[in-house]
């Protein structure tokens, strides 16, 4: 099976998906960071990392604009940074805000657009414009700047579905057809309509109150300028994520429930014909019998000869078999997940004794991301 | 009560136990799920129970509130007109604008919540609870989801929405009848977030916060000494009695840094913090649930 940098060598675009708490975002800067060791020009983008991380990356006063990593921070870790690692924060608000500047006409349809309440409250609040904003600026760099991969972190969705329906969202939202003719002032097109649109309207003022009315048709009306270009903005961007170049990476813990929403997930991205390019379970506990092939019948005797207290040995044992439960039940979720996704090449990073929130623990994991199967039982095997 | 937290910390375990702990003092309590997950129906290996309010066990209800369920419940509840109704259920221009009105669902999943949290519920024939757990959406979305109404009031200046919202915000950031619990886990990140959180609890949001769980606490079952002593042995021997003495180091390392990390929340918080047990269980079902609930106190 191949290794994950054999997987992304010819890609210029990785999307790190999963639902949240899984470590997505140490993932996709551990990615960055061994691809960019390996000679590449790479940019990770991350909408929310860990402070502590982000600090480490040197990315504290980092805002919507991609800044280079300082090698030497990884040269301590023992990583050799042969081509250049980027990062950089996203702001969605910003991003948002600057696509408005980018697509309206003039001067004022801009200001119209960013003074709008309703404008102010989807750039902020609406569901998909933060999945939405990260696949433009994604788009951004994929189009205007020299990068050979750009690794996305994708936001922390409910559900990581959202990511992949945020554009159509959003663009049907702005675009508001079936809403705009009845909000100009002549009212001669809803009476056109019929009766049902009209009792729809006026009722649905009655329970939301008529500024919010008001609001969205100055809302249409400022954008209905940029309509096309949004569309059309929205064609190209998805046409990006369809691309062979791209590659989706699904990520996920070993518990029942984060491997039966990769499950799902992946399933989603063949239907609607994106490239699937792996999966990467974290935190997985492996087995000690893997390790070692050992035999633990007569543990708990052994154990109390060689430590002459038998209440630590049985202690021990306890602890033993409660881990290997645990290594079980991983094994036991993997293979299902192996199954259900026909691939043989599930990357299990292990679950390490610190948690991971450094430049030290991104180092560790690297190591084990770009690893061949092989290598990483042994280096599990081997680890202190 | 509302349990927060980031994604992946326990919150629907948590919310579950809350819920068993509740009923089993005898309060007639419901389980609320808002991002319609089914996770905690599916804890009881329940079938999913959609919009309906179901008994899971004695005392022990659960719903999933759907938004556009919340959505024709309200307007069901507006409307006396039945033609009415219908036509307006039946029309594009109303599910268009019912889906692009920014937080509107947010809005009306809050306004199921209070439906279920009142007394004189709205709903026919609906039951009287003595407790609504809700399962929250994670950190992010969490606060976002609580300010909705007060977003909404402040768009909506006027129309019956106007005065919903408000009640809506009153009831939320009502001290003595509404509060929050903040679940968390002992590593550095989700530490971090809970504390941000809980600040955006109290200053943004302004809801009473409770509680802080802090979730999968590793025991301390080996000593200092007793860790140096099995060192030894995992440098030595091989074979099953070094797998078995590594898992123990393991074991302590972790148990040891969890603790490290629980001193820093309870540094950085203002709010009291329960530690709930690691449960080695191959899967956290409704025993697993139980069992924390015992701890809750």
């Amino acid at each position: 099976m191949p290794t994950l940098f054999e997987c992304l060598e010819d890609k210029s675009i990785c999307i790190c998906a999963g639902s949240g708490g899984v470590g997505k975002t140490t993932t996709s800067a551990a990615i960055a960071t061994g691809m960019a060791a390996r000679g590449l020009k790479v940019c990770v983008l991350t909408i929310d990392p860990a402070k502590r991380l982000a600090d480490s990356l040197g990315m504290e006063e980092l805002g919507n604009e991609a800044r280079q990593v300082d090698p030497a921070l990884f040269a301590e870790q023992g990583v050799e940074i042969k081509g250049e690692l980027w990062a950089m924060m996203l702001d969605p608000k910003q991003t948002f805000d600057e696509l408005i500047a980018r697509q309206a006409p003039d001067e004022e349809s801009r200001d119209r657009v960013l003074e709008n309440r309703i404008y102010q409250q989807i750039s902020n609040a609406l569901a998909g414009s933060q999945e939405y904003m990260a696949m433009e600026k994604l788009f951004e760099l994929h189009t205007e700047a020299d990068f050979d991969l750009l690794v996305l972190d994708t936001p922390p969705t409910r559900n990581a579905l959202d990511f992949l329906d945020a554009p159509k969202r959003l663009t049907q939202f702005i675009e508001g057809r079936s809403l705009k003719v009845f909000m100009r002032p002549t009212g001669l097109a809803a009476k056109v309509a019929g009766r049902g649109a009209s009792v729809a309207l006026s009722v649905f003022k009655r329970i939301v109150g008529f500024d919010l009315i008001a609001d969205l048709a100055e809302f249409f009306n400022a954008f209905s300028g940029m309509v096309d270009g949004f569309q059309a903005r929205a064609k190209r961007v998805n046409k990006m994520l369809s691309d062979p170049s791209t590659c989706f990476l699904v990520v996920c813990g070993p518990q029942g429930e984060p491997i039966n929403e990769a499950v799902y997930f992946h399933r989603k991205l063949v239907e609607a014909k994106l490239p699937f390019g792996g999966v990467i379970v974290n935190k997985v506990h492996y087995p000690a019998e893997q390790l070692r092939g050992a035999e633990p019948d007569d543990l708990p005797a052994t154990l109390t000869e060689k430590l002459g207290d038998a209440d630590l040995a049985q202690r021990v044992v306890a602890n033993f078999s409660d881990y290997q439960a645990l290594a079980e039940r991983d094994a036991r979720n993997i293979e299902h997940l192996a199954t259900e996704l026909r691939t043989r090449g599930v990357i299990r990073v292990p679950h390490l004794d610190e948690d991971v929130h450094d430049l030290a623990g991104l180092a560790e994991i690297n190591r084990y991301l770009f690893a061949t199967g092989e290598e990483r039982v042994a280096m599990a095997a081997g680890r202190a | 009560m509302i349990v927060t937290g980031k994604g992946g910390v326990g919150k629907t375990t948590v919310a579950v136990a809350l819920g068993l702990r509740a009923a089993a003092e005898g309060k007639r309590t419901i389980v609320c799920e808002v991002a319609s997950q089914e996770n905690a129906s599916r804890m009881f290996d329940h079938t999913a129970v959609g919009f309906h309010e179901v008994e899971m066990e004695e005392n022990l209800w659960s719903i999933s509130i759907d938004p556009d369920e919340s959505m024709r419940e309200y307007v069901l509840l507006q409307l006396k007109v039945r033609a009415m109704r219908d036509m307006l259920f039946r029309s594009r221009i109303f599910n268009y604008l019912a889906a692009a009105t920014p937080g509107l669902k947010e809005l009306v999943t809050i306004g199921k919540i209070w439906e279920l949290a009142q007394l004189d519920r709205k709903v026919k024939s609906g039951r009287k609870y003595d407790l609504v757990i809700v399962d929250a959406p994670a950190t992010g979305h969490g606060v976002g989801f609580l300010q909705t109404p007060r977003t909404f009031a402040s768009i909506a200046r006027v129309g019956p929405i106007h005065s919903q919202a408000q009640t809506l915000d009153r009831f939320i950031t009502d001290h003595d009848h509404t509060g929050t619990a903040i679940v968390s886990l002992p590593e550095e990140m989700p530490v971090n977030e809970s504390a941000a959180l809980e600040q955006d609890l109290r200053d943004e949001v302004g809801v009473a916060v409770d509680r802080v769980y802090l979730n999968g606490l590793y025991p301390e079952r080996f000593s200092k000494p007793e860790a140096e002593k099995l060192a030894a042995l995992a440098a030595n021997e091989e074979g099953a009695v070094r797998a078995a003495a590594r898992a123990a180091l393991s074991e302590h390392g972790r148990a040891r840094s969890q603790r490290a990390q629980l001193a820093r929340l309870r540094r950085r918080v203002q709010t009291p913090v329960k530690t709930l047990p690691f449960l080695f269980e191959p899967e956290l079902g409704v025993e697993a649930a139980r069992q924390l609930s015992r701890r809750m106190g």
